[in-house]
């Protein structure tokens, strides 16, 4: 019994890294309606600058904090520069443009910060370690994930530029039409999520090491979890990645091996997307002709 | 009208190749309701559109004497125009309330939203009632209702409508233009109103204009419109 | 007239090529063979169907591997393992569309993103690995010219895969032609006006799920004989993302874009990788976002231009 406790708590953990990313997905998704391919690779090149930052001899906040904003204003520019004309574009445009993203974003990390695996300090590590089956860190990250969603969801749910947002991401015409700087909109929006996906890699880097695949698996998880939970909701995704963690870590133990967790995922996102596709917590929207 | 509010001139527009507005002239006092009349595909839409930079426009439009051609959508609207345009525009996805919210959104005198919220939950009772409820829910007249009352929460100079009545059953249409009405007293608020309904629209105007595939072809003053010969037999029915 | 003497032309060309070139470009030439039957596969779903997929090199795996498996473990000749790999591509590439019919657009690239993800890890499979090889794979014996014809191994398989290439895209040309490609593009461009008229939607919409990965299959399968070897880590999901790559550079929707497109993945990471050994992906990525900005109709859709250009220069 205390095996399957300690494998349901290594779950949970590896599920607020799950669900960290994940928000970063659904930021996109709320602010424009995009899914958005590049996440991992945006975050795991914001984890290599933060990197950088602590090798100059940054000490770990400061580099924190300032990686943060970097990767608000590169999720902005790319916004600004690339994701922007392909307003009109049929989908099929806008997913390659994303795939392109990833590739570009995956091979520039290669070639600026190189192939060789690098260790990540955690912020947590000397802190009291409460409870014996998570280390700080991992309690540290399930603590930086939900203070994420507490912020995500109070900023959509009450605040004027969440309200504003949604409307933007929904229909940007109509949004022009009640004043809406709408491009500003978009932006901030890819702001935010580039600044989550960054908080998102540097609590995971911490645990599998950072080097340029590190988020692949972990996008595909992270894609579990919005999707399971909902794409458009912060809390559903948030609870999608804990879930998503857990099973992963049970029926890898118990079930099919650990070889085979990410067809987990695989079949978790089929599965929803067939049977439910506005996950656990979306609300389907309605609309009258 | 040289001291109009909204003064058009030789405005053509068009998508694309396609060419719909061929030099049009237009005035709308401040203060008044001015009619733009014209059968299907005589460019009334585009017109608004082309007002408020949703479409490519040459030409020159002033708005209280500032250019407006060319400018931004989102800069057109800051400077007091709202649109309610045809298919209304709703936030499906988003409730009545945060619709009417986001009309509101550019605003920064709190107490006069708070103001107008109530104002408008007065005019429009069944907006109040479904305030909690999804737009997207709403019937097709309760839309309409809150798309006037969404542009109004701008506490626009100019008020440009696009069709109201379209897709209404005659009831409906009877409750909204009785509201315009209303808020064409209470409020301060200039409107150019696009319409098929051509006697609807002349009972309540001040002035009309008559747009025939992309020109204007008649304006005046209201009452002389509906009464000339040829505007009755094409759009008014033909009798006397 | 003209066009078919151009065909026949090439045609020519491509036999001489294997006398002409050296081994090792015999096999690359073979490879680019290979690739655009995996392309026409991408092609037929993607550019003429409109479902998007980031996961087909799931299916080249699996060609790749039904070959392998049935060479090294089951003894068949190389050749029977082709029909072999397309009806396991046929298969198990219909059991996909069947739930991949409820997804859209960019659900659907979501999904077959995941299965290219989850490729290595089910190729790796520990309850497989006695036909698999696990995750070292396997290793193929190459295959001599038959009846002891004049020709090394090289240029043995280049002339068979040329063959069955050329059967395959005879086949889809027809397909395409005839009123099963009408359907197939009507459900595409307007999904409610083809079922409006009576088109199975989603009949059309497996099938072509189907026979897309049927085509791929062979690729892979072709692929694994001339390299004569298979492991999981050669079908990640940068597979996938390169048959896109392939398919949308060479010009969705269109046959010969499959060929160019291959050329194009064939050739262009070994020029890139002299520069630096990220740079294939990188030149990827920007030809990409290059051609969806400015050039969406691929390298097909430019020749057709030149070709208009071409035509309209002639008439007096």
């Amino acid at each position: 019994m205390n095996a399957f406790f300690a494998q349901l708590m290594s779950g949970l953990a590896t599920g607020g890294i799950y669900a960290s990313l994940a928000l970063a997905l659904v930021m996109i998704y709320r602010s424009t309606h995009h899914v958005n391919f590049a996440q991992g690779e945006m975050a795991m090149f914001s984890t290599f600058i933060a990197s950088m930052l602590l090798q100059a001899g940054w000490p770990y906040w400061a580099a924190f904090f300032a990686t943060v904003v970097i990767a608000f204003v590169m999720g902005a520019a790319i916004e600004a520069v690339l994701v922007r004309r392909l307003r009109h574009a049929p989908v099929l445009a806008i997913v390659v443009v994303f795939v392109a993203l990833l590739v570009i974003l995956h091979s520039l990390a290669g070639w600026l910060f190189g192939y060789t695996i690098r260790s990540f300090p955690s912020p947590f590590a000397e802190a009291a370690v409460a409870g014996g089956l998570l280390s700080p860190h991992q309690l540290g990250a399930i603590g930086v994930t939900l203070l994420m969603l507490a912020l995500m969801y109070l900023f959509f749910r009450y605040s004027p530029l969440g309200l504003q947002m949604r409307a933007t991401a929904e229909n940007p015409t109509s949004s022009r039409l009640v004043g809406v700087r709408v491009n500003r909109m978009l932006a901030l929006g890819w702001g935010l999520a580039g600044a989550i996906g960054a908080v998102a890699g540097m609590m995971v880097a911490p645990v599998v090491f950072l080097d340029v695949h590190m988020m692949s698996g972990v996008l595909l998880y992270a894609f579990a979890a919005a999707v399971l939970g909902g794409i458009g909701s912060a809390p559903g995704a948030v609870a999608g990645g804990f879930i998503v963690g857990v099973l992963e870590n049970l029926l890898g133990t118990y079930v099919v091996g650990a070889e085979l967790k990410l067809s987990v995922a695989l079949v978790l996102i089929i599965v929803v997307l067939v049977a439910k596709p506005s996950g656990l917590f979306g609300k389907a929207i309605v609309v009258r002709v | 009208m040289t001291d109009a509010l909204l003064d058009v001139r030789g405005l053509e527009a068009g998508y694309g190749a396609g060419r719909v507005l061929f030099g049009i002239d237009l005035q709308v006092a401040a203060g008044s309701v001015t009619a733009l009349l014209g059968a299907n595909g005589a460019g009334k839409t585009t017109t608004l559109r082309a007002l408020c930079g949703l479409i490519r426009l040459q030409g020159h439009v002033t708005l209280g004497g500032q250019r407006i051609d060319g400018m931004a959508t989102e800069e057109i609207v800051r400077l007091g125009v709202a649109h309610v345009p045809d298919g209304r525009g709703t936030f499906t996805g988003l409730t009545t309330e945060e619709n009417l919210r986001m009309g509101a959104c550019t605003r920064r005198d709190k107490a006069g939203v708070r103001e107008d919220f109530e104002r408008f939950y007065e005019y429009f009772p069944r907006l109040k009632e479904r305030r909690h409820q999804q737009a997207g829910t709403l019937s097709g007249g309760e839309q309409q209702m809150l798309a006037i009352a969404r542009a109004l929460m701008l506490r626009p100079k100019l008020l440009l409508m696009d069709e109201p009545s379209f897709g209404l059953a005659p009831k409906v249409v009877q409750d909204i233009f009785r509201i315009m009405r209303r808020v064409r007293e209470e409020q301060q608020v200039a409107i150019l109103l696009v319409e098929q309904n051509a006697s609807l629209a002349l009972e309540l105007a001040d002035h009309a204009f008559l747009l025939e595939t992309g020109r204007i072809a008649l304006a005046g003053p209201a009452a002389a419109v509906r009464s000339n010969e040829a505007v009755r037999a094409a759009y008014l029915g033909g009798s006397t | 007239m003209q066009k078919k003497l151009l065909f026949v032309a090439l045609l020519a060309a491509a036999c001489v090529l294997p006398f002409v070139l050296p081994s090792y470009a015999v096999f690359q030439a073979t490879m680019v063979i290979a690739y655009a039957l995996a392309l026409l596969g991408l092609n037929l779903l993607t550019g003429y169907n409109g479902q998007i997929s980031l996961g087909h090199g799931a299916f080249f795996a699996l060609g790749a591997y039904v070959a392998a498996m049935l060479m090294e473990q089951a003894g068949w000749p190389y050749w029977a393992t082709l029909p072999a790999a397309a009806l396991a591509g046929g298969v198990v590439g219909y059991l996909f569309g069947l739930p991949a019919l409820k997804l859209d657009g960019v659900y659907l690239a979501l999904a077959t993103f995941a299965l290219g993800v989850a490729t290595p890890q089910l190729l790796k499979y520990k309850g497989f690995e006695a036909w698999t090889g696990g995750s070292q794979g396997l290793v193929l014996a190459k295959p001599e010219a038959p009846f002891g014809l004049p020709l090394n191994s090289d240029q043995w398989l280049y002339f068979f895969s040329l063959a069955v290439a050329i059967a395959l895209f005879a086949a889809a040309r027809n397909l395409l032609r005839g009123s099963a490609g009408l359907r197939v593009v009507a459900v595409r461009d307007h999904a409610i006006a083809a079922q409006a008229m009576g088109i199975d939607n989603a009949r059309v919409k497996t099938l072509t799920f189907g026979i897309s990965a049927m085509y791929t299959s062979v690729g892979g399968a072709l692929s694994a004989i001339v390299v004569q070897f298979v492991a999981p880590d050669s079908f990640s999901v940068f597979l996938s993302i390169t048959l896109l790559v392939g398919a949308v550079v060479g010009g969705l929707a269109s046959l010969s874009g499959a060929l160019y497109g291959a050329l194009f993945i064939q050739f262009v990471p070994q020029l890139a990788e002299q520069v630096s050994k990220a740079a294939p992906w990188a030149v990827y990525g920007a030809i990409l976002l290059a051609l969806m900005l400015v050039w969406p109709t691929g390298m097909a859709g430019g020749a057709a231009r030149l070709q208009t250009w071409f035509n309209r220069r002639r008439q007096p």
